[in-house]
C-alpha cells in the first residue's frame, strides 16, 4: 500500500514538473503574450495541481493536507485573475496603439 | 540530491542578482528583484530560518516588490532620459571596483567566522522560560532584544512621515493615488471581494501564531496591509486622507503602548523595557496586540504613498 502510494506521489509529481518544463519551454518560445499567457496558465494550473496532488499522501495529515489544496486553490485565483489582467492590458495598448 | 538542489538554488539566486543589477529597463529589474526575494526565501526555509523565511516573503519581496514597482512606474517618463546618460569608462570601472571590494570585504568576513560561530542561542533557550513565549524569535523580538524591535516600530512611522512629506503643498492633508483605471465590474473588484476574508483570517492566524511557532506581527501586518491595498486599488474602498486625528492617533498608538509598558518597567522591574516576574507574556502579548493594528495601518500607508489628491467635497 505505502509503495503504491510512493509510485503514485513519483509519478504525479513528475508529470506536474513535465508541465511545468513544457510550461517554461512554450513560455521562451511562443511569439506573443496572449499564446504566452495560455501556456503559462496551464503550467501554473496543472503542474502545481499535480505537484499537490502526488504531495498529499505524503502531508502527515489531513489538516496539512487541506492547507496544501488551499495553496493550489489560491494560486489558481491568482493565475487567473492576473492572466486577465494582463491580457486586458494588452487589449487596450493593442487598441490604441 | 538535496546538495544538487541547493546549489541550483544558491546559482540562480546570484544570476537573478546579476540580472536585476544589469537589466536596463526599470521595471524588468523590479520583477527581477520580486522573483529574487521569492528565491529568497526558498533559502531561508532550506536553512531553517522560517521566521526570516516569512518576513522575506511577505516584506521583503511583497511589500518591497509594491514599493519599487510603484517607483518604478511613477519613474517611467524619466526613463529615456536615464537611457541617454551614458558614464564614461573611469566612472563604470570605478563602480566595478568598488562595489567588488565591498562583496570580497564582506565575503572575506564571513568565511573568516570561527568553526562553531560564536551564539548567543544556548543563553536564549536557558532563558525562555522567564518569557513564557515558546517561539524563540518571539522571545528575542520582544523580551531580550526589545528595544530593537520598539525602534524598529518607531522606524517606520518615521518612514512614513518621509512619505508623506513628498505629497506637494496643494493636497496636503488629501489622499493617496488610487493608481490604476478602476472597473467596478472587472476582474480585479472580484478579487478583491474574494480574497479579503482568507487574507485577513492568514493575517492574523499568523500573527496569533507567533507567541509559539514560526510567524508574528510584522508578517501578520504586511498580509492585512496588502489585502486593504488591493480592496483600495480595485476601487472597493478608499485610503483615509491623512490629515485625519484618529488617523494620526492610530499610527502611534501601537509604539506608544510599547513605550509606555517599556517605562512602566522601570518602576516595577528596575529597568527599561524590563518586565517584572511573572508578567512577561501577558506584557509582550499586550505589546503585539497593540502593535499589530499601528504596523498595518503603517505598512497600509506606505504603500498606498504620498497624498496625491484632495477628498471628496
Amino acid at each position: 500500500m505505502k509503495a503504491a502510494l510512493d509510485i503514485a506521489s513519483v509519478l504525479a509529481i513528475s508529470a506536474g514538473a513535465f508541465f511545468f518544463l513544457a510550461g517554461t519551454v512554450a513560455l521562451l518560445r511562443f511569439p506573443d503574450t496572449l499564446s504566452r499567457l495560455h501556456a503559462l496558465t496551464k503550467a501554473d494550473n496543472l503542474g502545481l495541481g499535480l505537484v499537490v496532488v502526488g504531495l498529499l499522501p505524503r502531508a502527515g495529515g489531513v489538516s496539512a493536507g487541506l492547507k496544501l489544496l488551499c495553496i493550489w486553490l489560491l494560486a489558481l485565483l491568482a493565475g487567473a485573475t492576473v492572466s486577465q489582467l494582463i491580457a486586458r492590458t494588452v487589449q487596450t495598448r493593442d487598441v490604441r496603439s | 540530491m538535496i546538495a544538487a538542489l541547493n546549489i541550483g538554488v544558491a546559482a540562480l539566486v546570484l544570476a537573478l542578482a546579476l540580472f536585476t543589477i544589469v537589466a536596463r529597463e526599470s521595471f524588468a529589474a523590479c520583477v527581477g528583484f520580486l522573483a529574487y526575494g521569492l528565491l529568497l526565501t526558498l533559502v531561508w526555509v532550506q536553512l531553517q530560518g522560517l521566521d526570516v523565511a516569512l518576513i522575506e516573503g511577505a516584506v521583503g519581496g511583497g511589500l518591497t516588490g509594491v514599493l519599487v514597482i510603484g517607483a518604478a512606474v511613477r519613474l517611467r517618463s524619466t526613463q529615456a532620459a536615464a537611457d541617454a546618460v551614458r558614464l564614461g569608462m573611469p566612472a563604470r570601472m570605478l563602480a566595478v571596483l568598488l562595489s567588488g571590494g565591498v562583496a570580497a570585504a564582506m565575503a572575506a568576513c564571513v568565511l573568516a567566522l570561527p568553526d562553531p560561530a560564536p551564539t548567543l542561542a544556548p543563553q536564549v533557550s536557558a532563558s525562555m522560560a522567564a518569557t513564557g513565549v515558546a517561539n524563540p524569535v518571539t522571545a528575542v523580538l520582544l523580551a531580550f532584544r526589545a528595544m530593537d524591535t520598539l525602534l524598529e516600530a518607531i522606524v517606520l512611522v518615521l518612514a512614513l512621515i518621509g512619505v508623506w512629506s513628498l505629497a506637494p503643498d496643494r493636497v496636503w492633508g488629501g489622499r493617496p493615488a488610487l493608481g490604476y483605471d478602476v472597473d467596478p465590474d472587472g476582474i480585479l473588484a472580484y478579487v478583491a471581494r474574494i480574497l479579503p476574508p482568507i487574507g485577513i483570517v492568514a493575517g492574523i492566524y499568523i500573527f496569533w501564531a507567533g507567541a509559539d511557532h514560526p510567524g508574528g506581527k510584522f508578517q501578520g501586518a504586511t498580509i492585512l496591509a496588502a489585502m486593504w491595498l488591493l480592496a483600495m486599488r480595485a476601487g472597493l474602498t478608499d485610503a483615509p486622507p491623512v490629515d485625519r486625528k484618529w488617523l494620526r492617533l492610530a499610527l502611534v498608538a501601537g509604539p506608544a503602548a510599547f513605550f509606555a509598558i517599556g517605562l512602566a518597567g522601570t518602576v516595577t522591574a528596575g529597568a527599561f523595557l524590563a518586565y517584572p516576574d511573572g508578567y512577561a507574556k501577558v506584557l509582550i502579548l499586550a505589546i503585539e496586540w497593540a502593535l499589530l493594528p499601528s504596523l498595518a495601518l503603517t505598512l497600509f500607508l506606505l504603500m498606498a504613498g504620498a497624498p496625491q489628491r484632495m477628498s471628496a467635497p
